[in-house]
C-alpha cells in the first residue's frame, strides 16, 4: 500500500532499495507504531533515509504523498478584500528551489511567468475557484492555492493547508543538509585508490610469513622476521586555481582536495590565480606576502612527482599567450611558457577542469590550455577522475 | 523490550522509534550526528535502560574488520610448537575471540557498540556486511561457525568521516541526532545539574547559542561542552549579570570549556576588535 511512496521517493532521487521498503514493512507488522502519523513518519524515514543530506527531499515527499490524511477545508481564511496585495507579496516571499526554478523556465522564465499573472491579475476583477485559467482557489491554473498544478506559484495561502496533520515533516528542519553534490568524498577517494603504487618503507611492524619460513629453515631455529607494512608511495602535486570565476566550483574542489589529502602521504599542493606564473603560494590569506617562485617548486620535486591542475582555465587568451597579459601583475614570460616548462618537469601531468564538458568549446582559453596539455584534461566528475587517474598511473 | 529513554538521557521521540525499530527488527542502528551530541552514550543508556550488558567496540584507523571477530595468533603457536608445549597441538588456544564474537556467545542478549566506524578503513563496514546481517561467521582455523544465540542489539555511531557504502546502510536504520533547540538543551541541562540557578541556565543558554550561530567557527561547540561549560560556571559561582557580554570583549567567560583552537579564539578576538573600532 506504501509503493506509490516508495516509487515517488526513488523518484526524488533518495536511494532507496526494495530492501530498506521491506524492512519499513515489517517494522509496520510488528507493530512499533499503531495509529500514528507521526511514529509511522520517524520509522519510515529510519527505515529509508540513511544519510543525513537526504532527509530534507524525504520530507517533501512524504508531505507531498501524504497530503491527503486530513481532508481539505473549504474556508482557509483568504480575505477576498485582500487578495490582489496579498498574492504578490506572498510571491515576493516564495523562495525558488533548484526544481521549481527548472519548472519556471519551462514556463518560458520567472519574468514571462510574473507578466502572465500581471496581465491575468488585470483580466480577472472577481474571486474565482476552480477552472484552468483564472487565479483561484483549487483549481489546476498555475496562479492561486490549493491547486494540483505542480508548476503553480502559491498565492494567499498562508501555510501549508495540512500543518496539522503532517507537521515535523514540513518544518523541513534539515534543510541546510541537502546538496545535490554530484561527488561524494567517498567516490573520489575510490576513485583516486587506482593511483596506488605500493612500496614498503618504515618501520618493520608486519609479520613476515615467507621471510620466517625462509631464515628458520636456514638457521634451523624459529627465527621469526618482520617487515614494514605496504604503503601507498604515489607522489602527487596538486596545483588549484583559486578566485575569480572558481568561486562557482569552490565545493567540489573541496571535496576533492580533502579526499585527495586523506588519501595520499606525499601529497603537496599549491595555489595559483588563472594561469601559472613565476609565483605560487600556500595560504591565499598571504598570498600576497608570502609568494613561492614557481622555479624553486619546479626544482624541488622530482619528476616521478604526479602533477594535477584544478581550474576552470577560462581567461582571456592573453593571460596564457603574452608576457604582461596577467590580469594580476606584470609577468615577465607567458603563462604558456611556464606551464610548458612544468610539462617538461613532470611528464605525468593532467589538468581537472570543473566547468562541464560540453561547456569547454565556447571558452577559447580552455582550448588552448587543452592543447598545451596535450589533450590532457578532464572534468572534475567522477568519470573524468577517473579516466585521469588512468592516464596517470600509466607509467610509474 | 522497549527504550523509553532514562533519567539521565533526555531521548526525543524520533530518536525512541529508531532505538525500538531496530531492537524489534534486530538490525543494527547508525546513529550520525554533530560531535559532542550524545551518540555513543545513547548505547549505554540503550544497555542501562534495558538491564544489558554492553560491549564497546572502539574503531581505530588501524583496526580491521577481522579483529572484531578474531584473530589467529600463528606466531605463538608455532613458538610453542618449537618449545613442545601440549598446548599447540589444539589450535582453539592460540584464537583470540574479538568483540562481535564476546556479542555474540553471550549466553544473554547484549548491546554492542561500533563506536566511530567511519573511522577505520574505506573497506571496513563491507567487511562486516555478512557478520552484522545473519549475525554468524566462520572460524576458518578450527572450521565452527560462530551464531548468535541471541541476536545482539547493535548501535554503530559515525562521525561522517567518511561515507559509509550503499550495502552496508541497506542493513541498517538510521538516526540523525540534530543539534538540540533550547527547550530540549534546557532539560538537558536539568537531567545533569538538577537544582541549577534557573536565571544562570538561561543567560549562559542564550549566550551558547549566540556563539554557535557566529559564522565561520571552525569547530561548533555542542551539548557536552554546553555541560562542561555550565559547570565550570557553577563551580565559578558566576551570576547571570556577570555573564552578560560587553560588546568590546566578546570572548565568553571561561571560553576554555566552548571555544577548542586557537582559529576561533581569534575569530572572536577580531569580532571584539572590530566592535572597538566602531565605537
Amino acid at each position: 500500500m506504501f509503493l506509490p511512496f516508495f516509487l515517488e521517493l526513488k523518484a526524488a532521487k533518495i536511494p532507496v532499495s526494495l530492501r530498506e521498503y521491506l524492512s519499513l514493512l515489517e517494522g509496520l507488522e510488528s507493530g512499533l507504531v499503531d495509529y500514528d502519523v507521526e511514529g509511522f513518519y520517524y520509522l519510515a524515514r529510519s527505515a529509508l533515509v540513511k544519510d543525513e543530506r537526504h532527509i530534507d527531499r524525504f520530507d517533501q515527499v512524504f508531505s507531498h504523498v501524504f497530503k491527503g490524511l486530513e481532508a481539505l477545508s473549504g474556508d482557509a481564511g483568504i480575505d477576498i478584500a485582500n487578495l490582489p496585495e496579498d498574492w504578490l507579496r506572498k510571491l515576493a516571499e516564495k523562495h525558488l528551489t533548484d526544481e521549481e526554478k527548472k519548472l519556471v523556465e519551462a514556463l518560458g522564465g520567472f519574468d514571462k511567468l510574473m507578466e502572465t499573472l500581471r496581465e491575468r491579475l488585470e483580466e480577472q476583477k472577481a474571486r474565482h475557484q476552480g477552472g484552468s485559467k483564472w487565479i483561484g482557489t483549487a483549481g489546476t491554473s498555475p496562479f492561486g492555492a490549493y491547486g494540483y498544478n505542480p508548476e503553480g506559484v502559491r498565492i494567499g495561502q498562508h501555510e501549508s493547508r495540512h500543518r496539522r496533520a503532517v507537521k515535523v515533516w514540513d518544518k523541513r528542519e534539515f534543510r541546510n543538509f541537502d546538496d545535490t553534490v554530484e561527488l561524494g568524498t567517498r567516490n573520489i577517494k575510490v576513485a583516486l585508490k587506482r593511483l596506488r603504487r605500493w612500496v614498503r618503507e618504515g618501520a618493520d611492524e608486519e609479520f613476515d610469513l615467507p621471510g620466517t619460513i625462509h631464515a628458520t629453515a636456514e638457521h634451523g631455529y624459529l627465527d621469526v622476521r618482520t617487515r614494514p607494512e605496504r604503503r601507498n608511495a604515489v607522489k602527487l602535486l596538486m596545483f588549484f586555481d583559486v578566485g575569480g570565476s572558481m568561486d562557482d566550483h569552490i565545493r567540489s574542489v573541496e571535496e576533492l582536495f580533502s579526499a585527495a589529502r586523506a588519501e595520499f602521504r606525499h601529497m603537496e599542493y599549491f595555489y595559483f590565480h588563472n594561469c601559472l606564473y613565476e609565483g605560487v603560494w600556500k595560504d591565499n590569506r598571504r598570498r600576497l606576502s608570502e609568494t613561492l617562485p614557481t622555479f624553486d617548486v619546479l626544482n624541488k620535486y622530482g619528476p616521478d612527482y604526479k602533477v594535477v591542475f584544478v581550474g576552470d582555465a577560462s581567461m582571456s587568451p592573453y593571460e596564457i599567450a603574452m608576457p604582461g597579459g596577467s590580469v594580476e601583475h606584470w609577468n615577465n614570460e607567458a603563462g604558456a611558457t611556464w606551464l610548458a616548462r612544468v610539462l617538461a618537469q613532470w611528464p605525468q601531468a593532467i589538468w581537472l577542469n570543473p566547468t562541464p564538458q560540453k561547456h569547454w568549446g565556447y571558452t577559447h582559453s580552455i582550448g588552448m590550455v587543452r592543447d598545451i596539455f596535450a589533450g590532457r584534461m578532464y572534468p572534475l566528475t567522477l568519470a573524468g577522475l577517473e579516466a585521469a587517474t588512468k592516464e596517470l598511473s600509466r607509467r610509474h | 523490550m522497549r527504550f523509553e529513554g532514562t533519567a539521565a538521557y533526555v531521548a526525543d521521540k524520533d530518536l525512541m522509534v529508531a532505538v525500538n525499530a531496530a531492537i524489534a527488527l534486530e538490525r543494527p542502528l547508525l546513529v550520525k550526528g554533530e560531535p559532542g551530541t550524545g551518540k555513543t552514550e545513547l548505547a549505554r543508556q540503550v544497555a542501562e535502560a534495558l538491564g544489558l550488558d554492553l560491549i564497546e567496540w572502539n574503531v581505530k584507523s588501524t583496526t580491521r574488520a577481522q579483529q572484531g571477530l578474531y584473530e589467529y595468533d600463528a606466531v605463538s603457536r608455532l613458538r610453542d610448537s618449537q618449545l613442545g608445549d601440549e598446548r599447540f597441538n589444539d589450535i582453539g588456544n592460540y584464537i583470540k575471540r574479538g568483540k562481535l564474537w564476546d556479542a555474540f556467545a553471550a549466553d544473554k542478549k547484549v548491546v554492542l557498540l561500533i563506536d566511530e566506524i567511519d573511522k577505520a578503513d574505506i573497506e571496513f563496514p563491507n567487511d562486516l556486511l555478512q557478520e552484522l546481517d545473519r549475525m554468524e561467521f566462520f572460524v576458518y582455523e578450527t572450521g565452527e561457525t560462530i551464531r548468535a544465540a541471541q541476536r545482539p542489539i547493535v548501535i554503530i555511531t559515525s562521525n561522517n568521516e567518511k561515507e559509509l557504502p550503499d550495502a552496508f546502510l541497506r542493513r541498517c536504520f538510521f538516526h540523525y541526532i540534530r543539534f538540540p533547540d533550547m527547550e530540549t538543551l534546557q532539560k538537558i541541562v536539568d537531567v545533569h545539574y538538577p537544582g541549577i540557578k534557573q536565571n544562570l541556565v538561561r543567560a549562559a543558554l542564550t549566550q551558547f547559542y549566540e556563539i554557535r550561530e557566529v559564522s565561520g567557527l571552525k569547530k561548533k561547540p555542542s551539548t557536552s561542552e554546553a555541560l562542561d561549560w555550565i559547570r565550570l560556571l557553577v563551580a565559578d559561582d558566576i551570576s547571570p549579570e556577570d555573564l552578560r557580554t560587553d560588546p568590546k570583549n566578546a570572548l565568553p567567560k571561561l571560553h576554555g570549556a566552548l571555544l577548542k583552537n586557537e582559529q576561533d579564539v581569534h575569530l572572536f578576538e577580531r569580532l571584539a576588535f572590530m566592535a572597538r573600532r566602531q565605537q
